[in-house]
This record gives structure tokens, C-alpha cells and sequence, in this order.
């Protein structure tokens, strides 16, 4: 049981390292902005999030008690990490303006970073659906 | 009365547990003051909630949560693969349109961050009017597969959640 | 044998934190940066929560709670800079 235990946490704690570092080595490697965005946010949210997990554990399995707010900064990271992702897009985007490799948006409208100034800071959508 | 204590249900479930999480150990008193948080906090910012979301089905945003954790488990070594065995030459990246059904602002915006989530995809912009999305894939030999994909497999799933 | 998957994790994030110094310091541009220092406050969390295993004591996750939630506004607060020109309207 307590070999068990132990080799789980130690799974879990090179399982973090390793993607951990294979994040910050995808920002090193791969070759232009937008790609990089790519390994940050998807390797790191599972290497701090199995840290916190092996955490959980070891306090559960060798110290005895029960340490649940590990789960709030899981939760918090997995919430966040997209919101950051995109407002960095959003921002190589707007520096760089290269609008024509972008796809065409199949509406009306253009990407919304690349409308006016006015109009963005409209609301840019309203509810269709009534109220109750 | 009930909906006039409880104007916002699942702000207060969200409060209460996040509160007992800050605390780290569960005891009757640290319930009641969660209680109170989640009671008052929903009451005093009502103002800045004109309209919420109407969720519909439960059962259904469990199963959605369980196939989002699997996808991140899952595109975390997919994207470790490509970041260390893919040379940057043979790498395929494009922007691809994702023409949205959903209209609701909560739903999409659970559906940009799923998106973000997941295998090799990013989120990057909307278009002006919100009927479709701006994703980034890090290696897509076939982009139109990508795109069905994220339309049948997570944008059908928050349509039966959220309309 | 937890000690010794605790040390290869310390090495793997001190050595993913070199590497994003070395991003900050040699970029094309400023997003790259802002990039850069949003993985660094990840690993620096990751690194937090490892030193609270090492010494058994819970004490570190008020810090790196708290620094998730500085590093989250200010990457936001960066991003925000570089698309206005203003962080608060």
C-alpha cells in the first residue's frame, strides 16, 4: 500500500516536470508567435495540474489529512488559462495586422479586431434569445 | 421567497464551495459563514447581473465537464508529441473559421475556451457580429476535419446545455 | 523515492524557468514576452507547491494562490496595454 502510494505521487511529480518543461520548451522551439502560444497553455495547465494533484495526495496518503485547496488553484488555472490565451492572440493580432492570411469570416462583418475603434466598443453581441 | 433569497443559485453554489475550498477543512461553522457569503454576495451584485444564462440540462454539463478534462489529458500529450518530435518544417499550421450556432455570449464563450483547451487548437478572435470564431491550429494536415470536429463534438453538446 | 521525483521535477521547472528567461530576453517582439512571463508565473505556482510537498507544510498555498491571481491580472493587464494604449478606460 504505502509503495503503491509512493509510486503514484512519484508517477505523478516526473509526469509534472516533464511537462512542464516540454512548455517552455515549445516557446523556445517552435518557429513563430501564434504556434508558441500553442505549447505554454496546453502543457503547463497539465504540469502544474498534476503537481497539484501528486500535492493532494501526498497530504492525504503520508500526512493524513485531507487538503482540498489544491482543487482551487486547478480550477482557477483551467478557468484562466484560456482567457489569457486569447487576450495574448488578440494582442499579436492587433500589433501586427496581418489581415490577409487570415480566413475569410463568412459573415458581414470582419474580425472583430480590426473593426473601427467605435465599434468595438460597442456591445458586440445582444441576446437573441428572450428574457425570462 | 426562495427565488428571492436565492437570486443567482449557481453563483451561491459557486461561492459556498470555493469558500470551503479556502478554508481547506470542513467544519459546521465555516458552512454557515459559506452560506452567508453565498447568500449576501448574489444579492448585492444582482444589478450587474441583467440577464443570466438559462441552463437546461444538468446531466448534460457533467458529461460535457468529464469529456473536456479527458480532451485536455489528452491534446496535453499531443501537443507535447508535436513539440518535440515534429520538425518546425513539417509543421502544418493554418487559421481556420468556425461558423458558430450558438448565440448566447455564455455559451460561446464556453465554447472559445473549450476550444482553447483542447487538442492543438486556440481561440484567437470573433467576428464583429459573433456568428463565427477565429481558431489557430498548431498542426492540421486536414483543417475541414478539425472544424467538424469542434462542431460535432462540443458545439452540439452546449447547444442541447445552453438553448 | 518521492525525494528523488521531488528533485527531477525541482531541475525540470528551474530548467523550463531558464528557458523562459531566455525568451524575455531574446524575443521578436513584446506579445513573445508577455507570453513568456505567463508561463514563468506557471512554473514559479508549479514550483511553490513543490517546495510545500518538500516541507510538508501547507503554508506556501495561500502564495501561490495568490500569485496565480497576480500573474493572471497582470498578463491580462499587459495585453490590455498593448491593445489600447491604457489599462483602465
Amino acid at each position: 500500500m504505502s509503495l503503491l502510494s509512493e509510486i503514484i505521487v512519484s508517477v505523478l511529480l516526473v509526469a509534472a516536470g516533464v511537462f512542464g518543461l516540454v512548455g517552455s520548451f515549445g516557446l523556445l522551439k517552435l518557429p513563430d508567435t501564434m504556434t508558441r502560444l500553442h505549447a505554454p497553455t496546453k502543457a503547463t495547465t497539465l504540469g502544474v495540474g498534476s503537481t497539484l494533484l501528486a500535492s493532494m495526495l501526498y497530504f492525504l496518503l503520508f500526512q493524513g489529512r485531507l487538503s482540498w485547496h489544491e482543487l482551487m488553484i486547478t480550477m482557477f488555472l483551467l478557468l484562466t488559462a484560456p482567457i489569457t490565451a486569447n487576450f495574448i492572440a488578440k494582442a499579436h493580432l492587433h500589433r501586427f495586422r496581418d489581415q490577409e492570411t487570415l480566413p475569410d469570416t463568412g459573415t458581414p462583418d470582419d474580425w472583430a479586431t480590426f473593426e473601427d475603434e467605435a465599434k468595438e466598443m460597442e456591445p458586440v453581441m445582444t441576446r437573441d434569445t428572450p428574457r425570462r | 421567497m426562495l427565488r428571492k433569497l436565492f437570486p443567482h443559485p449557481y453563483l451561491t453554489l459557486l461561492l459556498v464551495i470555493s469558500w470551503l475550498l479556502l478554508v481547506n477543512e470542513y467544519k459546521l461553522g465555516s458552512l454557515v459563514f459559506a452560506l452567508i457569503l453565498g447568500i449576501i454576495i448574489p444579492m448585492m451584485t444582482a444589478p450587474y447581473w441583467p440577464d443570466r444564462p438559462i441552463l437546461r440540462n444538468p446531466a448534460a454539463i457533467i458529461g460535457y465537464v468529464l469529456i473536456v478534462l479527458y480532451d485536455i489529458v489528452k491534446s496535453n500529450f499531443i501537443v507535447a508529441g508535436i513539440v518535440l518530435f515534429t520538425p518546425n518544417k513539417k509543421l502544418q499550421s493554418t487559421w481556420i473559421t468556425v461558423p458558430l450556432e450558438l448565440r448566447t455570449p455564455e455559451a460561446i464563450t464556453v465554447l472559445a475556451g473549450t476550444i482553447t483547451m483542447t487538442p492543438g487548437t486556440v481561440t484567437a478572435d470573433m467576428s464583429g457580429d459573433g456568428r463565427a470564431l477565429l481558431v489557430h491550429c498548431l498542426h492540421a494536415p486536414d483543417p475541414d476535419s478539425v472544424r467538424d470536429e469542434i462542431k460535432t463534438r462540443y458545439e452540439a453538446r452546449l447547444m442541447r446545455i445552453f438553448e | 523515492m518521492i525525494q528523488y521525483a521531488l528533485i527531477f521535477a525541482f531541475a525540470c521547472f528551474g530548467i523550463a524557468l531558464l528557458f523562459n528567461l531566455y525568451r524575455i530576453f531574446r524575443a521578436p517582439g513584446v506579445v513573445d514576452r508577455v507570453l513568456a512571463l505567463d508561463t514563468m508565473v506557471i512554473n514559479i505556482i508549479a514550483i511553490f507547491i513543490l517546495y510545500g510537498i518538500s516541507t510538508h507544510s501547507g503554508v506556501y498555498f495561500e502564495a501561490a494562490l495568490l500569485f496565480a491571481m497576480t500573474g493572471f491580472v497582470s498578463t491580462v493587464a499587459y495585453c490590455k496595454f498593448i491593445l489600447r494604449g491604457d489599462i483602465i478606460e
